[in-house]
């Protein structure tokens, strides 16, 4: 209530309008499997299956060429919009599917593309012109098509992939599913007539079901920060290890960055870095504050500068708002942030960081 | 001194490794995701590839298309135990044993026992088909796992008493994620396709908030993506680097102190986890201010040692230490030991120091080169 008070006029306009534009747009949900055979297909015409028992109005717009008996099975239950071919490519017949509206339509295959004459070079596209026509999309896709994940996907196959789906159109989808199954399934088609033994396939398969997972993981975890946001509750869960570590000229930079870079690998959490600004830093302090921010960047933590009269404070409200679960400060007996007769800024922070760990890193 | 290190019967190298059965868990965060449905798929599939296939256990929450999926199934019928006047039934392990199928089918891994069976927890049981050579398929949803007790009870505002320690699922072959997202699930529990329909309205005012799913769905991705590291060896990341191992020995070794306080037991379990993900040996150690648990006084000598047998149940070393100074004490088995991390807690409860932080304080004196890491309280959101 106190938020939309707050508002100006033209923010609240474009906020009805975005919440219309929402409200009109089709639905789209995606099953999100690490290889073939995991059976994203499956689940996807099972769900189309399922809806259409329960009244919902559901079409078949795109379904991958090889099929097996399961997967015809459900086929025959649901309404098929064929694919049409066009200059020899088989592609989704979207003006059909237009034309039929239906309730929801079941795309197979997101990161297919289509042939040059198509109005849009990618099915992702089609399907971004159904959502917008108000068609609910129910989809699958294989994790090695998703562009940003490419590389890392390359490195672990050492093939080439062709085709791809921004990861920013996943993100847009309102549900994320997750087909897992254990890599001894997908051996089969993986193998495709290459040289990898067994063991090699099992380890590769299994890297990027461990991928899969933790894309999904990052979904959700957006979702639930943004539905925290929305609803107004600081909420942190600790669902995914945030590591944050508060930098000075004077701390051992690079121990404490490995100490926490170690951390976040190990836990696949987020790593930032702070630093309380201070007003009259000599020269050489400056350097060695720089210094040490560089290995912070080298590890590609998010980097924030602090203000503040009182530098707790100033990172205790940090780590609330960004949901840190551990901060990292470096101590030395010498220097005193844990003096024997005094309360130091170490003692307040183990005091006041509450649902947080305080490491403390020898320097 | 005493110290005791329970072995693990499911390392590689026991020479009847590969006798013993495979474990296979099939993961959910929720009542209602499909864990049993698809576990039962897996049995129908096992069946038709010839498998020999048994139900050892099942739940049917009166769920129809779950009951369908047992059709064609060998049930091995429940034993009955009469404990206070009342009839419960049980799995039937002996029998099981007797039958001796290549797979059995038993639902809810973290089940506790009636008083008057054999052992205390079904995952105690299906340890004892595992023995025997039996394959099992089982279900549990994350927040029945031990070290992530804590964290469940900071999301749901529910303390979770039916645990499963990290190792016995460490056991399993396979942990595969049933997913489906809370609206999904949501719209299950409308259709009383979950539960009935009272007992669905007091679930949603709970546990089935959208925003304590999501958490809870996330929370059981990364554990299964946990799972799968653990067992398939080196992440990307490290398969990219030359000459490195997801699972090698990482050279860490964790010291965790265990008192008296309450918070002990929140400590051991943040602890565990933090050596699990470190691939690290974990100590816990106490330190008595006489000779041996009877040192202590006496309230604390209890929870002393009930908190010294969690840590053990949790497969941590134990260690008791003697002497008057516990920083000394504790900072002088960690150099012997190698240790890289020391574990404490908070020690609001201790009234005698000046400041909250004087333990800290004089293992920070002590402890040069170590890592210290004081662990915080996780309460309810």
């Amino acid at each position: 209530m106190s938020l939309v008070s707050r508002l100006s006029p033209d923010e609240l306009l474009r906020r009805v309008q975005a919440e219309e534009e929402y409200e009109r747009r089709g639905r789209l949900k995606v099953f999100l499997g690490y290889a073939s055979g995991v059976g994203k297909s499956f689940r996807m015409l099972d769900e189309g299956r399922r809806r259409k028992e329960r009244g919902q109005d559901v079409v078949v717009g795109a379904i991958q060429p090889k099929t097996s008996p399961d997967l015809e099975k459900l086929l025959r239950k649901l309404e098929v919009i064929p694919l049409k071919s066009e200059d020899g490519v088989a592609c989704m017949d979207v003006e059909a599917i237009l034309k039929r509206h239906p309730g929801v339509c079941l795309v197979d295959g997101l990161a297919y593309d289509n042939p040059p004459s198509r109005p849009n070079a990618h099915r992702w596209q089609d399907v971004e012109q159904l959502l917008q026509a108000g068609i609910a999309v129910i989809t699958s896709v294989n994790l090695q098509y998703v562009a940003e994940r490419r590389e890392q996907v390359e490195r672990i196959q050492g093939k080439r992939v062709n085709v791809t789906v921004p990861e920013s159109f996943l993100l847009t989808a309102d549900e994320i599913e997750v087909v897992d199954a254990p890599a001894e399934y997908c051996m089969p088609q993986a193998k495709d007539g290459g040289t990898a033994t067994p063991g090699e396939l099992d380890q590769r398969l299994s890297q990027l079901r461990e991928i899969a997972l933790l894309l999904a993981a990052d979904v959700v975890d957006r979702q639930l920060e943004n539905y925290c946001d929305r609803s107004g509750v600081g909420q942190a869960f600790g669902t995914q290890e945030r590591i944050l570590v508060c930098m000075t000229p004077r701390a051992n930079g690079p121990r404490m960055m490995e100490r926490a870079r170690l951390a976040r690998d190990r836990f696949h959490g987020e790593l930032l870095v702070v630093y309380v600004g201070q007003p009259d830093l000599s020269a050489d302090d400056q350097r060695a504050l720089e210094r040490n921010l560089a290995i912070a960047r080298e590890a590609d933590a998010r980097i924030q500068m602090l203000e503040g009269p009182d530098p707790v404070a100033a990172i205790l409200q940090f780590a609330r708002e960004h949901r840190i679960t551990q901060i990292y400060v470096g101590h030395s007996p010498q220097q005193g942030w844990l003096s024997r007769f005094r309360k130091t800024n170490a003692d307040r922070l183990i005091e006041a960081a509450e649902g947080m760990d305080v490491k403390l890193i020898p320097q | 001194m005493s110290s005791s290190s329970p072995s693990d019967p499911s390392l590689n190298g026991s020479p009847d490794a590969a006798a013993r059965g495979k474990l296979k868990v099939f993961l959910g965060y929720a009542a209602g995701v499909g864990k049993t449905y698809k576990m039962l798929q897996e049995a129908q599939e096992r069946l038709r590839g010839g498998c020999d296939v048994v139900v050892g256990y099942f739940e049917p929450h009166g769920r129809s298309d779950t009951i369908a999926q047992l059709e064609g199934l060998e049930v091995i019928p429940r034993r009955v135990i009469e404990y206070r006047g009342t009839k419960f039934e049980e799995m039937d392990v002996d029998a099981i044993l007797a039958r001796h199928p290549e797979v059995a089918v038993v639902d809810e891994f973290p089940h506790t026992n009636v008083p008057g069976c054999q052992r205390t927890k079904r995952w105690e049981d299906v340890l004892v088909l595992l023995d025997a050579g039996i394959d099992v398929l089982t279900t549990m949803n994350v927040q029945h796992l031990e070290s992530l007790n804590d964290q469940i009870h900071q999301i749901t505002n529910v303390r979770v008493r039916e645990t499963v320690p990290d190792w016995v699922v460490q056991q399993a072959r396979e942990v595969v994620m049933i997913d489906l997202t809370p609206r999904a699930l949501l719209n299950r529990l409308e259709r009383g396709v979950v539960y009935k329909a009272e007992k669905a309205r007091q679930a949603k005012e709970n546990f089935f908030k959208e925003s304590t799913l999501g958490a809870l769905r996330e929370l059981a991705l990364r554990q299964t993506a946990y799972e799968v590291e653990h067992r398939h060896g080196a992440t990307a990341e490290e398969a990219a680097l030359p000459g490195s191992a997801g699972t090698a020995k990482s050279g860490e070794t964790l010291l965790v102190y265990v008192t008296a306080d309450p918070s002990a037991a929140a400590l051991i379990r943040r602890a565990r986890r933090a050596a699990d993900f470190f691939h690290a040996e974990c100590w816990a150690v106490a330190v008595s201010p006489g000779s041996g648990l009877e040192g202590f006084p006496p309230p604390d000598r209890e929870a002393v040692e009930k908190h010294l047998n969690f840590a053990r149940n949790l497969h941590l070393e134990t260690m008791l230490l003697e002497g008057s100074d516990p920083a000394a004490e504790l900072v002088r088995f960690a150099h012997d030991r190698g240790v890289t991390q020391i574990y404490l807690g908070r020690e609001r409860g201790n009234r005698s120091l000046p400041f909250a932080t004087d333990l800290t304080k004089q293992v920070v004196r002590h402890a040069r080169g170590i890592e210290i890491t004081v662990v915080a309280e996780r309460k309810p959101v």
